[in-house]
């Protein structure tokens, strides 16, 4: 994918390496690769490739990593603008 | 009943095809009754199937069922039927796409036993038959879960292929009678909605995160549960991002009738006030400028996309736009005078940067986060050069 990058700086993902226990599963979930554990504790290997999915920080079993996870969706975000965060939680945007 | 029902072509396909049926004449039945048989049309279909149940209609990629401690369970074809492929295509097309699902529960390919490995996987048929497809010859357990017809990222990102949900198909499928192990094998894509920790607090089972693509599972298994980092990453090849092309196309069908029906009547107005033959000619071009940006940025941007210059979606979508808007300029060059040119131009390259926007919610790699910032800059550009290609276009039609 290192020919699909999208704007760099944006991604709301954040890892705290104190509460990492090392245990992978944010580098086995990760679509993107963004993570690497080395010495036994997760590092944020490339940032700007994260798409905010969230996988990483629903495994994450020490809670240290915190992302606002969301669709990267432009007609979705425009219905959001328009109806409201609570609109889109009880499903009235859709999003193909 | 909808949710045990497929199409009829489907039925059709499962109780085998009309050429394996007996000659109707030679039929004893039929012989005593021959005058009665001629004029009842076409010969009869095969009797149903032994698996039949009254108010239910077996599917037709089921080919058998296997008794099991929790019920028979449906053993699934592995290979895709022309009706299957049909299907397919049609809701690439999006025909049919919102009620595509299968029901949720446990299936099987091959002879699965108590220790064979249990695949959970989404109820989009799409989904459904990529996986199945890429099972022959593996004898599994297939754990089909609610996803309301919606593929497993999607699924996921919604809520629908949750933790809740693998939780609760887990205990109403009876799984724990069928295999004497306490292992699900989750599509890696399943991770934005499911948490691996509390499926195994709340059920027992213990998650390992299979591959991405459902074509890599059968290298999965055989590796003993591995997958290399191939396996573990999204791709968006070009046929990836062909095949999403129709579907974009099909969304913009009806918003298409109420733009073109606004572009004759805006292209009509003029110092007769409203002239037909106006909103016809100069609605002509109109029409074709708002095409052009459909083509450059709904079917250009998706093919070639990592080739266009920018980072943002709009961009692209203008980089395209403004090479269609161009051609659109050098072809109607001689009938549309220069106010109106330049109202076509931004026309096409304005529509083509908001498609190509748009295509931000196909790709595998775009976070909220970007697609927001850059709509905030894209879109007030977008709407002033729409709003400025009207007041051009109409102005047009008073100075020509």
């Amino acid at each position: 994918m290192q020919d699909f990058r999208y704007l760099y700086d944006v991604s709301t993902l954040s890892l705290n390496r104190e509460a990492c226990t090392g245990c992978g599963m944010c580098e086995i979930v990760c679509p993107h690769g963004v993570f690497k554990v080395d010495k036994k504790k997760a590092g944020v290997i490339d940032k700007n490739g994260c798409m905010e999915c969230g996988a990483c920080a629903k495994n994450c079993p020490a809670e240290a990593i915190n992302v606002t996870p969301g669709v990267g969706c432009a007609a979705y975000i425009i219905q959001t603008w328009i109806i409201g965060k609570n609109g889109n939680s009880r499903g009235i945007a859709k999003c193909y | 009943m909808e949710d045990n029902c497929c199409s009829n072509n489907d039925k059709k396909e499962f109780f085998g095809s009309v050429s394996h049926l007996k000659p109707f004449a030679s039929t004893p039945v039929m012989q005593n009754k021959k005058e009665e048989a001629a004029c009842c049309g076409s010969p009869p279909g095969p009797e149903y199937s032994r698996f039949a149940r009254p108010g239910y209609e077996i599917c037709g990629f089921v080919e058998d069922f296997m008794d099991t401690a929790a019920g028979p369970v449906p053993k699934i074809r592995t290979q895709l039927s022309m009706a299957d492929h049909a299907m397919s295509v049609s809701a690439r097309f999006g025909i049919g796409r919102d009620s595509y699902g299968i029901a949720p529960g446990i299936y099987c390919t091959g002879t699965p036993a108590a220790d064979s490995p249990v695949l959970v996987t989404a109820n989009y048929k799409l989904t459904f038959d990529a996986l199945r497809m890429e099972l022959s010859s593996v004898d599994a357990w297939i754990l089909v879960l609610d996803t309301r017809g919606i593929n497993v990222w999607c699924a996921a990102g919604k809520s629908l292929f949750s933790t809740e949900e693998v939780v609760k198909r887990v205990k109403t499928s009876g799984l724990d009678k069928i295999v004497s192990h306490r292992e699900l094998i989750l599509p890696q894509l399943s991770a934005t909605g499911v948490s691996a920790i509390d499926v195994k607090k709340r059920s027992g089972f213990k998650v390992v995160w299979g591959p991405i693509r459902a074509n890599d599972i059968k290298t999965f298994i055989d590796a003993g549960m591995k997958a290399d980092e191939s396996m573990r990453r999204v791709t968006f090849t070009v046929s990836e991002r062909l095949v999403l092309i129709p579907v974009e196309l099909s969304f913009l069908v009806k918003p298409t009738f109420l733009i073109l029906l606004g572009i004759f009547l805006l292209s009509g107005i003029g110092t007769e006030i409203f002239s037909l033959k106006d909103a016809w000619s100069r609605g002509v071009m109109a029409a074709f400028a708002y095409a052009a940006g459909i083509f450059s940025g709904a079917i250009v941007v998706p093919a070639i996309l990592q080739w266009l210059p920018g980072k943002a979606f709009s961009v692209k979508g203008a980089v395209t736009g403004i090479i269609a808007a161009f051609f659109i300029v050098m072809t109607l060059k001689g009938v549309a005078n220069t106010w109106e040119l330049t109202a076509l131009f931004l026309c096409t390259t304005a529509v083509s940067s908001y498609l190509g926007m748009n295509f931000t919610g196909s790709t595998p790699y775009t976070s909220p986060s970007g697609v927001e910032k850059e709509m905030r800059k894209a879109i007030p550009v977008q709407a002033l050069a729409g709003f400025a290609s009207i007041v051009l276009w109409i102005g047009a039609a008073f100075i020509r």
